[in-house]
């Protein structure tokens, strides 16, 4: 679709352009927009470039003679992180949602128009004006409701050929028979047409279905900006020592790939040539960085740190250990997709109920002796008092509200039927690194520092990739340090950085003294001043915090982690929770397993790929937005920032929403309550229908508005 | 009765201008960006004088 694209329609007039999206999480102004759309649309190649506010994507169209590599380059001089994304991954949900929002616009049109001639009939009109003006409302809601009414056609068409009830067989019932009745009536120049009615039923509902798709997409929308492009591809070296891209899908056993610090691994291999270190944390939960030295396997999905180094492809694609995750994943995640939402399991119930109680109005009358004729009538208007107009809108507006209040407290939901079952969690299981920490390293003593000793530190720490120094600067950085001028900065492979500074030589290190427990130092120093700077992955801020609201809630927590025991007993320890370590993803998955079995419902909480398989298998699953983006897509929420409150106030919220979809459903059980004795009396028209179907949805919305507050 | 006849067809055809501007304005992508039209107004793209006040 040109919409997901704006830049097409430029370029349409010109053959041999390319579109190409990015995501490009740092806009945040106007600034940025303009910065972006100039500095990028005026680049030899580039036909245009338009952003994405919103999504905060850059759409840009281009021809051959510049490529993606060289548009994010671009892009980065403009000081922005981009990333390309796929050809149109959420085209599908984007048409769902289209889809939706035209029959929702149709059928607004057609319930305009009929109640402005239903209000003339109810108000008096008599004779020929009332018959013109019944078919009038005929002629534009048969149409109305054969366009706008099929998403529920097609919902129930489907539940009923697999034997289910969903809410919207009773929905469709209901309509086609109001429709047809009324028609008949029209035609027979009769008395009562709900045409009104059935337009109206449909407008609400389509308005709950519409909320619902543009909360699911634009949740995705959030998460696939977060989302960090993985191994793609590699450097391959050939014999002559000249190297060449070629895709992660592309490599063979036996490759010999090239890669540079900072990159991922992209198949799974031995290292030939070159030392350096991988960080495995997001395969296996291992916080310390591995050694790699020349014969040393190294894992897809690693990012090496330290040092290029070539590698030996010895499986890839579907063989690596990655793959054998995904699949693990995809398995865990069926019994997920076995969840009955909320509003089905009121349809199994309330679809027979409301069948029943027509039938028995329809036999009722029958016997009574009132005519075949009326008796369908008042079993019609039973249906259409009944029909779940408030219930179909309290499910979803009640979900769209708390969605959208969470989101802006940077939690992202990826649909409604998440909600409902973060709702019933009682127990919750933690990953360690990257979940409970933040899995990367932050110096522990700064404050120990004097401003110089900050300013040198952070001078040489930016001349360095080496893991810590970039933890080094990152931290320095953030306290708004400027770095001094340190001359004739030198790396030294394994030894650190040294420079020059005031006359004296300066350095970064190795630490004297031994290390403890998941703990990294580096030594700073500065002439004959040395200072040993203590770095470690530490906790989340709030981290304990988050585990006591947890317990408040009723949801005692404990740790899973694939880490060392030493590690996780330390994590462990500072939050008094049970912990298991050296877990492999198959550990987690049974654990979680075993937890259902004896009855819990069990929350998940993770970032890495080995908790992938462990997320989909949850009965809910959370990630923080660092996660790798095999967790993200796991996960039914993601959550932005630092703090790990995020999960206590997504399960209060989660709760809360549900509180008020069941005051919801009695409100809207209740108002039937009240109108079916009135339609079994065959005391109910087409005025009383249209104005008590409208008060009802009017309540529920209401009610669904309180949950702005939801995310406290 | 004879005033109806103009204004009912007159109020459908409005009605459907209505509908048919809304379907148009999906179609053509005008909701899929609602956050960046709201900042878009505070780009100052001529980079002139014009608007400078003294």
């Amino acid at each position: 679709m040109t919409t997901h694209m704006p830049v097409t329609r430029l370029a349409t007039e010109t053959k041999g352009l390319e579109d190409t999206r990015f995501s490009v999480p740092g806009i945040r102004c106007a600034g940025c927009i303009a910065k972006l759309e100039n500095g990028i649309g005026t680049i030899p190649g580039v036909a245009a470039a338009r952003v994405n506010f919103t999504a905060k994507q850059l759409a840009v169209s281009h021809d051959a003679r510049i490529d993606d590599r060289g548009l994010i380059s671009e892009i980065g001089k403009l000081g922005f992180e981009a990333q390309p994304l796929a050809a149109n991954p959420l085209g599908q949900d984007g048409e769902e949602r289209k889809r939706l929002t035209r029959a929702l616009g149709v059928s607004a049109f057609g319930m305009m128009n009929i109640m402005l001639l239903s209000v003339a009939i109810w108000s008096g009109a008599v004779g020929v004006t009332r018959e013109m003006f019944e078919l009038i409302s005929a002629l534009i809601a048969v149409p109305v409701v054969a366009y706008s009414g099929r998403p529920f056609f097609a919902s129930a068409a489907m539940a009923l050929r697999y034997r289910h009830t969903n809410m919207d067989v009773p929905i469709s019932i209901g309509v086609l028979l109001a429709t047809g009745m009324s028609l008949f009536e029209t035609l027979k120049g009769g008395r009562d047409a709900y045409f009104e009615g059935a337009v109206m039923l449909l407008f609400f509902l389509l308005a709950g279905r519409v909320l619902d798709a543009m909360m699911r997409d634009r949740a995705r929308a959030g998460i696939e900006a977060l989302l960090r492009q993985q191994a793609p591809g590699a450097m391959v070296l050939d014999a002559g020592g000249a190297t060449q891209w070629k895709n992660a899908t592309d490599l063979c056993p036996g490759d010999r790939i090239l890669v540079a610090a900072g990159e991922n691994f992209a198949a799974d291999g031995m290292v030939e040539q070159g030392h350096s270190q991988c960080d495995l944390s997001l395969i296996n939960g291992e916080s310390a960085p591995q050694k790699c030295d020349i014969g040393d396997v190294v894992l897809a999905g690693a990012i090496n740190l330290s040092a290029p180094v070539i590698v030996r492809v010895t499986a890839a694609g579907s063989n690596t250990v990655i793959a054998d995750i995904a699949r693990l994943m995809d398995e865990a995640g069926q019994s997920r997709s076995r969840y009955v939402r909320i509003a089905d399991r009121a349809a199994k119930l309330y679809a027979p109920a409301v069948h029943a109680l027509a039938a028995l109005a329809f036999t009722g009358w029958m016997i009574a002796g009132a005519g075949w004729h009326q008796s369908l009538t008042i079993a019609t208007a039973v249906l259409i008092i009944t029909c779940p107009c408030a219930l179909g809108l309290a499910v979803p507006v009640s979900q769209v509200v708390a969605a959208a209040a969470l989101m802006k407290r940077g939690i992202l939901v990826k649909d409604g039927s998440a909600l409902e079952r973060f709702a019933e969690i009682d127990r919750a299981l933690f990953d360690k690194t990257g979940t409970l920490t933040l899995g990367r390293m932050t110096p522990l003593n700064l404050d120990a520092l004097s401003a110089e000793q900050c300013s040198v530190a952070l001078a040489l720490a930016q001349a360095s990739r080496h893991p810590i120094s970039r933890a080094l600067h990152h931290a320095l950085a953030a306290r708004g340090i400027s770095p001094a001028s340190v001359e004739a900065v030198v790396e030294e492979k394994g030894a650190g950085v040294h420079g020059i500074w005031q006359n004296m030589p300066v350095s970064l290190g190795r630490p004297g003294g031994a290390l403890h427990g998941a703990e990294a130092a580096t030594r700073l120093s500065i002439g004959e001043a040395r200072v040993d700077i203590r770095l470690s992955d530490s906790l989340r801020p709030d981290a304990a915090a988050a585990i006591a609201r947890l317990d408040a809630l009723g949801v005692p927590a404990s740790i899973i982690s694939g880490d060392r025991k030493e590690a996780v007993d330390e994590v462990a320890a500072a939050l008094g929770l049970g912990a298991r370590a050296h877990a492999l993803p198959q550990d987690k998955i049974s654990e979680i397993r075993a937890l259902q079995a004896e009855g819990h419902k069990v929350l998940m909480v993770g970032d890495g790929l080995n908790d992938g398989p462990a997320l989909a298998a949850a009965t809910a699953s959370m990630a923080p937005s660092s996660a790798t983006d095999m967790g993200q897509q796991a996960a039914d929420a993601v959550f932005t920032g630092d703090s790990l409150l995020a999960v206590p106030v997504m399960l209060s919220a989660a709760r809360r929403t549900m509180t008020v979809v069941r005051q919801n459903f009695a409100l809207a059980i209740g108002y039937n309550i009240l109108a079916v004795p009135l339609a079994l009396a065959g005391m109910v028209t087409p005025l009383v229908a249209a104005i008590a179907m409208s008060t009802s949805s009017v309540l529920v919305v209401a009610n669904a508005l309180r949950l702005t507050s939801a995310a406290r | 009765m004879n005033g109806l006849l103009i204004l009912i067809p007159v109020a459908l055809i409005l009605g459907s201008a209505g509908l048919v501007a809304f379907l148009w304005a999906m179609g053509n992508g005008q909701f899929d960006d609602p956050d960046g039209a709201a900042v878009r107004i505070l780009i100052d793209d001529d980079g002139g004088d014009d608007g400078r006040i003294g």
